[in-house]
C-alpha cells in the first residue's frame, strides 16, 4: 500500500484521537472519583453539541468562540446534575447508578429527538475548507486546530488536577475517602465538582468536534463505546492512560476503516474493548488486579 | 422468596391466562390485537433478560445479541438453505444459547460482574452489528425480506389472532421458566450469587458454572424472541435486531415491572406497550414514549427498587391487613 495513504490515515486517526482523549478524560476523571460509571457520557456530549449548533445558527456565535460558553455551562450542569439526583441515588450498588446513567441517557436522547427531530447536522464556517499541508497530506484547518485545543485542554486539566489545591483534594478523595474527609476535606461537594468537570470536558469536546463532525440526537451512541474502549484501555481512571488510548483508538478507527472499509472498520473499537476487558482489565498502564 | 413464589399461586396464574385468552375475542380490533402483540413479545423478551439480569444479578446492556443471532439464524436458515420456519423456533433457541453459552463463558472466566459485564455485552452486540452489516450472506445493511406466503404451515397466520396465541403460549412457557427459577434448586442458586458472590462460593456453589448455564438459559430464549419478531415482521436488518433499542427495551420492561421477580416483565411490558401506543394516538411526536420511560427508568431505581410490582405487592397487602 502506498505509504502517503498509510501517513495520511495514521495523521487523521491522531487528530480525530486527540478529542477522543478530551471526551474519555472526563469519563476517568468521574470514574477515578466517584467511581461510578456515566453512561450518560455519550448523549451529554451530544447536548452539548446541539448547544454549539443552536450558538452558531441563533447567534452567530464561533464554535472555538463558544469554549467560552459551554465549558462553565457543562460545568454547571455537572455540578447540579450531581447535587440534584446522582449524588442522593448513588448509595448503593454500582448497577444503580448505572441504571440511573441509562435512564438519563434514554432521556435526554429522547428529549432531544422531540425538539431538534431525527436529522443529522452540520455546521459550516469560513474556515472549514482550508486545507494545510501536513507532512505528506492535506489535513482540514479546523482538525487541526481541534487537535491542538483538545490537547492543550487536558493538558491544562492535568495541571489543575496536579497543582491546585481542588486538585488535590480530587485526588485525596480519589485515593481515600474517608482519609479525605477528616482531613477537612468536603467530600460531597468533590465529588460535584469532579462531576461538573467531567461534563465540563464534553462542552469543550463539543466545541472542537462540531467543525469536523455532524450531530443528531443519536450521535452520543458513537461516542459512548469510544470513550469507555479509551478509559478501559489506559486504564479506569488513569490520566495519561486517557490521552495514550484515545490516540490509539483514534488510529484504530483510521486504518480500520482504510484496510476494513467503511461498515466493518468500525468493529476495531468494539473488539479492543472486549479484548483489554477479557485479557487486561487493568488496562495498559495500570497495574495489575 | 419462597413466600414470593407461594403468595402467587395458581389462582392468579390462572385468571391472568384466562384474561389473555379473552383479550383478543372481547377486543377483536387489528389495533388492539397487535396491542397485545407487542405487549406479550416485549414481556418474553423481558422475562428473558429477567432471568439472567434479574433471577442472577448478571446485569446486560448487550441482550439484543442473542435477540440478533436467533432472528437472523432462523430467517438465514429459511431464506439460503429453504428450511421450514416453524423449524426457526429451536434453531434459533440454539443460536441464542450458543452465543449466551460463550459470551457468558468468556465474560465470566475473565471474572466480568456488576457494569463490567454490562459493558462488554454491549461491546458483543456491536461486533455482531458490524459483522452481520459488512457481509453479502446475511444481506448486509439491506437487510432480509421474508417473501409473504399467507399460510400457518409457512409461520404466516393470515390473522393476527394466530400471531397473539403463539406469543401467548411462548409467554406461558417464560413464565413457567420464571415460576420454576423461584423454586428450584438452580434458582436458588442463582439468588444467593446475586446477593453475594463470595458468600455463595463460600457455600460450595459452582458459581462460574452457575453463572454460564443461566446465560445459555437466558439466550435460548431471547433467540426464540428474535425468531418470533423475524416471522411477525417478515423484515431484519442489522440496526433493528442488533441495535442498542431492543436491548434497553428489555431491560427497562424487567427493571420496571421489577427485575426478579415472576411477573415483573410483564408489568413493564403492559406499561411499555401502553405507553407508546398512546402517545402515538395523542401525538406524533418522535420520542415522547421513551421520555416517559427514561424518567419512569430512574424514578423506580430511587424510590422503588423492586419495580412497580413491588406497589402491586403493598397495596395488596395494605388491603389484607385491613380486611383482617
Amino acid at each position: 500500500m502506498d505509504l502517503t495513504i498509510l501517513g495520511s490515515a495514521a495523521i487523521n486517526g491522531l487528530l480525530i484521537g486527540g478529542i477522543y482523549t478530551l471526551v474519555a478524560s472526563g469519563l476517568t476523571l468521574i470514574y477515578g472519583v466517584l467511581h461510578i460509571i456515566n453512561f450518560a457520557h455519550g448523549s451529554l456530549l451530544m447536548l452539548a453539541m446541539f448547544g454549539v449548533y443552536y450558538l452558531l445558527m441563533k447567534l452567530g456565535i464561533d464554535p472555538y468562540m463558544s469554549l467560552l460558553i459551554m465549558v462553565p455551562v457543562m460545568y454547571l450542569l455537572g455540578y447540579l446534575l450531581y447535587k440534584l439526583l446522582i449524588g442522593r441515588l448513588s448509595q448503593g450498588k454500582d448497577e444503580n447508578i448505572l441504571l440511573i446513567t441509562l435512564g438519563l441517557s434514554i432521556l435526554i436522547e429522547n428529549l432531544a429527538l422531540m425538539f431538534f427531530k431525527g436529522d443529522t447536522r452540520t455546521i459550516s464556517v469560513s474556515y472549514s475548507d482550508t486545507m494545510v499541508e501536513l507532512g505528506p497530506t492535506l489535513v482540514s484547518l479546523p482538525k487541526i486546530i481541534s487537535f491542538g485545543a483538545a490537547m492543550a485542554l487536558c493538558a491544562v486539566l492535568g495541571l489543575f488536577i496536579q497543582r491546585t489545591d481542588t486538585g488535590r483534594a480530587i485526588r485525596a478523595v480519589a485515593k481515600e475517602r474517608v482519609g479525605a474527609r477528616l482531613v477537612g476535606i468536603d467530600v460531597e461537594r468533590i465529588f460535584a465538582i469532579s462531576f461538573g468537570i467531567g461534563l465540563a470536558t464534553l462542552g469543550a469536546a463539543a466545541c472542537l468536534l462540531m467543525p469536523i463532525f455532524y450531530v443528531s440526537p443519536t450521535t452520543g451512541h458513537v461516542f459512548v463505546m469510544v470513550a469507555f474502549t479509551v478509559v478501559v484501555l489506559g486504564g479506569m481512571g488513569s490520566f495519561l492512560g486517557a490521552v495514550i488510548g484515545g490516540l490509539i483508538v483514534g488510529l484504530t478507527e483510521s486504518f480500520g476503516g482504510l484496510f476494513l472499509g467503511e461498515s466493518l472498520g468500525q468493529i476495531g473499537i468494539s473488539l479492543i474493548f472486549i479484548l483489554i476487558l477479557l485479557f487486561r482489565p487493568s488496562g495498559l498502564f495500570g497495574a495489575k488486579r | 422468596m419462597n413466600n414470593d413464589a407461594r403468595a402467587i399461586g395458581w389462582p392468579l396464574h390462572l385468571a391472568l391466562l384466562a384474561i389473555a385468552v379473552a383479550f383478543p375475542f372481547v377486543f377483536p380490533s387489528p389495533f388492539l390485537v397487535n396491542f397485545g402483540v407487542l405487549a406479550l413479545f416485549y414481556a418474553f423478551i423481558g422475562q428473558s433478560w429477567n432471568i439472567a439480569g434479574g433471577f442472577a444479578g448478571q446485569l446486560s446492556f448487550g441482550h439484543v445479541v442473542f435477540f440478533g443471532a436467533g432472528a437472523y439464524a432462523s430467517t438465514i436458515l429459511q431464506l439460503r438453505f429453504g428450511m421450514n420456519p416453524w423449524l426457526g423456533l429451536p434453531a434459533s433457541a440454539l443460536a441464542g444459547a450458543v452465543v449466551g453459552g460463550i459470551i457468558g463463558f468468556l465474560s465470566f472466566r475473565a471474572g466480568l460482574k456488576g457494569s463490567y459485564f454490562a459493558l462488554i455485552t454491549l461491546a458483543f452486540a456491536e461486533v455482531l452489528r458490524i459483522l452481520v452489516n459488512s457481509v453479502g450472506f446475511t444481506g448486509g445493511g439491506l437487510g432480509l425480506l421474508i417473501p409473504a406466503k399467507m399460510s400457518a404451515a409457512n409461520f404466516q397466520f393470515p390473522e393476527r389472532i394466530g400471531f397473539y396465541f403463539l406469543i401467548l403460549a411462548l409467554t406461558v412457557v417464560s413464565i413457567a421458566v420464571a415460576v420454576w427459577l423461584k423454586r428450584s434448586r438452580f434458582g436458588a442458586q442463582l439468588a444467593a450469587i446475586r446477593e453475594n458472590e463470595d458468600a455463595a462460593m463460600a457455600l460450595g456453589i459452582n458459581v462460574f458454572q452457575e453463572k454460564v448455564k443461566v446465560m445459555v438459559l437466558s439466550g435460548a430464549m431471547c433467540g426464540v424472541g428474535g425468531c418470533f419478531f423475524a416471522q411477525y415482521f417478515l423484515y431484519i436488518d442489522p440496526t433493528i435486531v442488533f441495535g442498542v433499542d431492543k436491548s434497553v427495551e428489555m431491560l427497562l420492561v424487567s427493571m420496571i415491572g421489577g427485575a426478579g421477580t415472576i411477573y415483573g416483565p410483564l408489568i413493564g411490558a403492559v406499561l411499555l406497550a401502553g405507553i407508546s401506543d398512546i402517545t402515538r394516538l395523542i401525538t406524533n411526536v418522535q420520542g415522547l414514549s421513551l421520555v416517559l420511560y427514561g424518567t419512569l427508568l430512574v424514578i423506580i431505581i430511587a424510590f422503588l427498587p423492586n419495580g412497580l410490582i413491588d406497589l402491586f405487592k403493598r397495596i395488596g397487602k395494605r388491603f389484607h391487613q385491613g380486611g383482617a
